[in-house]
């Protein structure tokens, strides 16, 4: 049984993907999968907001790691917002903060795309 | 000088990290780490594991590993026990974050976080038995993060 999931929230030009539960070596690829499909779908501003996310291992960065560039390379992004401190510390530890934007909460995340909420 | 010593034996499965964190969680608890330190314990022995399946085992779910935590009085040792190909922790680099991205790699800094959150990482192949232990002390003064 997976200990996680996550959620889809589509706005006009950015999309927020919920992450719930524990990210670790088994969970890591519903991550990608997430992932895959917004980048199937040309959505390439993604927004993740990890509020509800308990746990995560290097397994779980990876994943950000694997698709930082192509989603750049397309115009789009991946911002981390709302992390709780003992998963933003496991960020901290590799220097992900130099690499990705990783702000407080879902609203800044959204701002950093050029956007407003009220846009979006 | 008391001990006390834990196992637990799981196949090797990505599918049984969880519950091996929530071995860790328990007895770390009990030995009286903070919450910090309890957090550390479960990401450093979730990053050994993880190795082991990956790497050791090559994905075999028919193999076991072992996990046992051994408790001293100014700190905990938990020691992840494998069969498998042995990790050659020399031929090990420091990961650089912006290069990997580069090279769209997901993988590869297990051994980083081990080695920032714990105050020993040790490697020991001995016959076909490869064991890391992982030591931290109750007033460890690692600051780094996590917890």
């Amino acid at each position: 049984m997976s200990n996680f999931s996550v959620g889809f929230r589509s706005g006009s030009s950015v999309e927020v993907l919920d992450l719930n539960g524990e990210l670790d070596a088994h969970t890591a690829s519903e991550l990608e999968a997430a992932i895959q499909k917004c980048r199937d779908e040309q959505k390439h501003r993604i927004v993740i907001n990890g509020a509800n996310l308990q746990y995560i291992s290097s397994a779980g960065l990876g994943v950000f790691m694997a698709y930082i560039e192509e989603l750049r390379d397309s115009g789009g992004d991946i911002k981390i917002a709302a992390l709780q401190p003992k998963v933003f510390n496991v960020f901290d530890l590799l220097g992900f903060p130099m690499l990705f934007d990783i702000v407080d909460t879902e609203k800044e995340a959204i701002e950093k795309f050029g956007v407003t909420q009220a846009d979006d | 000088m008391g001990r006390s010593t834990y196992s637990l034996t799981v196949p090797s499965s990505t599918r049984y990290l969880e519950a091996v964190r929530s071995f860790v969680e328990k007895h770390t608890v009990e030995a009286g780490f903070s919450n910090r330190s309890v957090e550390q314990f479960k990401v450093a022995v979730d990053e050994a594991c993880t190795n082991v399946i990956k790497h050791a085992y090559r994905g075999d779910e028919a193999c076991k590993l072992d996990v046992s935590i051994i408790i001293f009085s100014d700190r905990c040792t938990v020691c992840i026990r494998d069969e498998g190909q042995s990790f050659q922790p020399r031929e090990y680099h420091e990961p650089d974050i912006f290069e990997l991205a580069k090279k769209r790699q997901a993988g590869g800094f297990g051994v980083h976080i081990m080695r920032r959150l714990m105050d020993h990482v040790e490697y020991t192949s001995e016959g076909d038995i490869n064991e890391v232990r992982l030591t931290k002390y109750l007033d460890s003064h690692n600051q780094n993060g996590v917890g």
